[in-house]
C-alpha cells in the first residue's frame, strides 16, 4: 500500500492550551506510517466566531488556508472539529457558488495564491477509518484497552449539520446514531458507553459570554458518562476537551454535583491502544489526572 | 425487489403517557405494531388512539407538513410526525422506538405540550411587517425576486417548534428567544419593506435572551422539518448587528471581533490574548483555571506565541478582504 500522506491543519489549540493534542497526532501518525505535511502557513478558521462579525473575511482567510493543502496536492487533515466545520464550509460554499468563489481568488490573487476546490478536507478520525480502516487498525492493537468502559463524546462539528459532514468522508455517520468514535474505541480493545450527552453540545462557545450555559452543558455530558460507568471519556475535539477537562470546577458548580473523568483526546486513545507511552502522548498534560496509565 | 411493495416489521414503541390533571408522574407505556413502509409516524400515533387507547392525546391536523402541529419527538429527534417516514425512523434508530412530546417538562396530556414559551419568544421579535403603509398608495411596492431571495426561505418556518426544543440553550436559560424566533426575526429584518430594523436587532443583542447566546451546536439545522437552517439566519442576524452598528461593545461581540486582531497579529489565535480582549478587567475570573493550565503546559506566554508562517499574506489579506467595522 502507498504510504498514506496528508496536508495537516493544526489548528491554534494544538499550539497552544492542548500541547497532548499535537504530540499525540504525531506519534500516532508515526505508528500508523502516515505522512503528516504540516500546513505552517495556515491562520485561525475563525472558530466560528469570526464570521458573525466578518463573512467574507473569514471566507478568505479559510480557503487560503485550503490553497496551501491543495498547493501540496494532498488532502487537509483537521485535528479540530470547529476547525473541520469551517474549513469544510468554505469548501462547500466555494465549490457551489462560482460568482463568490471568484470574488475570494481576487483577494488570494493579491498575495499570488488561488483557491482551486481541488483537495478534500477530512477529520483526522474519519481520515484513519475511511483510508486504514478499522480492522487494520484492530490488527496493529499491540495493548488492548479492554479493561476500560469509554464514554465517546463526538463534539457537535464533527456530526451536524450532517448533511455538509457526510460529503467529507466515505463512512456515513447519523449526528443521532453516530458509530465512528464508538467503533474506533471498540477497534482499539475498549467498551463503550452509551450515554444522551455523547452526541451533545458541551459549551465551549459560549465560555466567555454566557458562562452559566456553558458550564451546565459540560457538566451534564461529564454526569452522563459517569452515570453510564465511564472510567475515562475520549473526543476528537481539542475545543470539548478543553471544556470537559479544564472546566470540571465550574461544571461541578453549574450542576450541584461533582464530576470529573479524564478526558483523552481520540488520538491519545489510538496511541495508548498502538503502544505509545503516556509521555509521547503527553498524558501529563491533563487537569483531570490521567490515572489509569 | 419492486419498489412498489409495501413491506412490514415489527417494532417496538415505548410511549410517553402523562395526564397533568391526574397523575403525579408520567409513565411509558408499551405497544408493538407491525408497521408498513408506506407510513409515516403520524400513522402510529393514529393507530395508537384508534386500536389501543382512546385516550391518547396529540396534536395534528394538515396532514401535510403545513401546520406545525405534530411536532413530537423519536428517541430524542425532534420530528413532525406527519413528514417522518416510519423507514426512516427504523432505518437510524432501530426497531425500539420510543415516542415522547417535544418537552417532557411542559407535557400537559401525552404527546400535548404547553407551548406558551414558544410563542410568548416568537412574539417577542415583533414576528410581522413593521411598515408605515400608504393605505392608498398610487403605485405598487414592488420587491423584486432578488430581494424576495434574500429571506433565505426563513418565511417556510410553519412554528411547529422542532427547533426550539432541541435546542439545548431554551432548555437551560429560560430568557432565550430559541432558533425559531430567530429565524423569524431574521425573515422581517431580512424584508426590504420592513422599517423595524434597528428596534427589533436592539433586542437581538440584548445578552441572555439574543443571539449571542447561541451555542453553535447546529441542532436546530438538523431537525427543521422545512430546512430553513435556523442557525444560518443566527449568523446572518450576528452580522446584521454589525452591519447596521447595533451591536455595543460586549465580550460577546468583542470575542468576535477579536479574532480579526488575533488573526492579523499572528495568523493562528492567540488564545490568552483573545480571553483579555473579549473580557477586559473581568479576565481576573479566569485566573484560577489559567494558573491551574500554566502548571500543566497550557499557556503559551506572550514571548512564545507561534505565529503563522507567510504572515505578511495573512495581514493584507486581513487589510483588503475586511467587510466589516466595529
Amino acid at each position: 500500500m502507498e504510504k498514506l500522506k496528508y496536508a495537516l491543519f493544526t489548528g491554534c489549540t494544538a499550539k497552544q492550551s492542548t500541547p497532548e493534542q499535537m504530540m499525540s497526532t504525531l506519534a500516532v501518525a508515526d505508528k500508523l506510517g502516515i505522512e503528516l505535511v504540516e500546513l505552517t502557513e495556515a491562520s485561525c478558521c475563525g472558530a466560528s466566531h469570526l464570521q458573525d462579525y466578518d463573512d467574507f473575511l473569514s471566507l478568505v482567510l479559510n480557503a487560503r488556508n485550503i490553497a496551501y493543502a491543495e498547493k501540496h496536492e494532498l488532502t487537509m487533515v483537521t485535528i479540530c472539529n470547529t476547525c473541520q466545520l469551517n474549513t469544510a464550509m468554505t469548501k462547500h460554499r466555494l465549490d457551489n457558488d462560482e460568482a463568490l468563489k471568484a470574488k475570494v481568488n481576487e483577494k488570494l490573487a493579491e498575495v499570488g495564491l488561488e483557491y482551486k476546490g481541488t483537495s478534500d478536507i477530512t477529520h483526522f478520525l474519519y481520515a484513519i477509518i475511511d483510508d486504514i480502516g478499522l480492522e487494520k487498525i484492530k490488527e496493529m492493537v499491540v495493548t488492548p484497552l479492554s479493561q476500560f468502559n469509554i464514554a465517546p463524546f463526538y463534539g457537535c462539528h464533527n456530526i451536524r449539520p450532517s448533511e455538509l459532514q457526510n460529503k467529507t468522508h466515505k463512512t456515513p455517520e447519523s449526528a443521532y446514531r453516530p458509530t465512528s468514535l464508538d467503533d474506533l474505541i471498540i477497534a482499539c480493545g475498549g467498551e463503550t458507553v452509551d450515554y444522551e450527552e455523547k452526541t451533545k453540545c458541551c459549551g465551549f462557545h459560549v465560555e466567555l459570554q454566557a458562562p452559566r450555559t456553558a458550564a451546565i452543558l459540560t457538566g451534564n455530558a461529564i454526569a452522563g458518562a459517569m452515570d453510564g460507568n465511564a472510567d475515562w471519556m475520549v473526543t476528537p475535539c481539542p475545543l470539548c476537551h478543553l471544556k470537559l477537562d479544564t472546566q470540571t470546577h465550574h461544571a461541578s458548580e453549574a450542576i450541584g454535583r461533582e464530576v470529573e473523568l479524564p478526558v483523552l483526546h481520540m488520538q491519545q486513545m489510538l496511541g495508548l491502544a498502538l503502544g505509545c507511552s503516556a509521555k509521547e502522548l503527553g498524558l501529563d498534560h491533563h487537569l483531570a489526572n490521567v490515572n489509569f496509565v | 425487489m419492486s419498489t412498489n411493495t409495501i413491506t412490514t416489521q415489527k417494532v417496538n414503541f415505548k410511549v410517553f403517557r402523562f395526564n397533568a390533571d391526574d397523575d403525579y408522574l408520567p409513565y411509558y407505556e408499551d405497544y408493538t405494531m407491525e408497521v408498513t413502509s408506506e407510513e409515516v409516524v403520524l400513522d402510529i400515533l393514529n393507530r395508537i388512539k384508534w386500536d389501543h387507547d382512546g385516550s391518547f392525546s396529540y396534536r395534528r391536523s394538515c396532514r401535510h407538513g403545513i401546520c406545525g402541529a405534530c411536532a413530537i419527538k423519536v428517541n430524542g429527534r425532534s420530528t413532525l410526525a406527519c413528514k417522518e417516514r416510519m423507514n426512516d425512523m427504523i432505518e437510524l434508530f432501530g426497531n425500539e422506538l420510543t415516542i415522547e412530546p417535544l418537552s417532557i417538562k411542559r407535557a400537559v396530556k401525552d404527546m400535548i405540550i404547553d407551548k406558551a414559551d414558544f410563542w410568548n419568544k416568537h412574539d417577542a421579535v415583533h414576528p410581522y411587517l413593521i411598515s408605515d403603509v400608504v393605505e392608498e398608495p398610487e403605485t405598487e411596492h414592488l420587491v423584486s425576486p432578488e430581494e424576495a431571495e434574500q429571506l433565505l426561505e426563513a418565511d417556510l418556518c410553519i412554528q411547529c417548534g422542532a427547533c426550539h426544543y432541541a435546542c439545548p440553550v431554551v432548555e437551560i436559560n429560560e430568557d432565550f428567544f430559541g432558533p425559531a424566533a430567530f429565524a423569524k426575526a431574521y425573515r422581517f429584518e431580512a424584508d426590504v419593506r420592513d422599517e423595524a430594523h434597528t428596534s427589533r436587532l436592539t433586542e437581538l443583542h440584548e445578552e441572555k435572551q439574543g443571539v449571542w447566546d447561541c451555542v453553535k451546536c447546529y441542532e436546530c439545522a438538523e431537525v427543521c422539518p422545512k430546512e430553513i437552517n435556523p442557525i444560518d439566519k443566527i449568523t446572518k442576524l450576528h452580522q446584521m448587528l454589525f452591519k447596521e452598528g447595533v451591536a455595543t461593545s460586549n465580550v460577546a461581540t468583542r470575542h468576535a471581533v477579536g479574532f480579526k486582531h488575533s488573526i492579523e497579529k499572528h495568523g493562528v489565535l492567540d488564545e490568552g490574548g483573545l480571553v483579555l480582549y473579549s473580557e477586559g478587567p473581568s479576565i481576573v475570573k479566569h485566573i484560577p483555571v489559567a494558573l491551574k493550565m500554566f502548571k500543566k503546559g497550557k499557556i503559551v506566554m506572550p514571548w512564545n506565541m507561534p505565529k503563522s508562517d507567510n504572515l505578511d499574506e495573512i495581514k493584507k489579506l486581513v487589510e483588503s478582504s475586511s467587510t466589516a467595522k466595529f
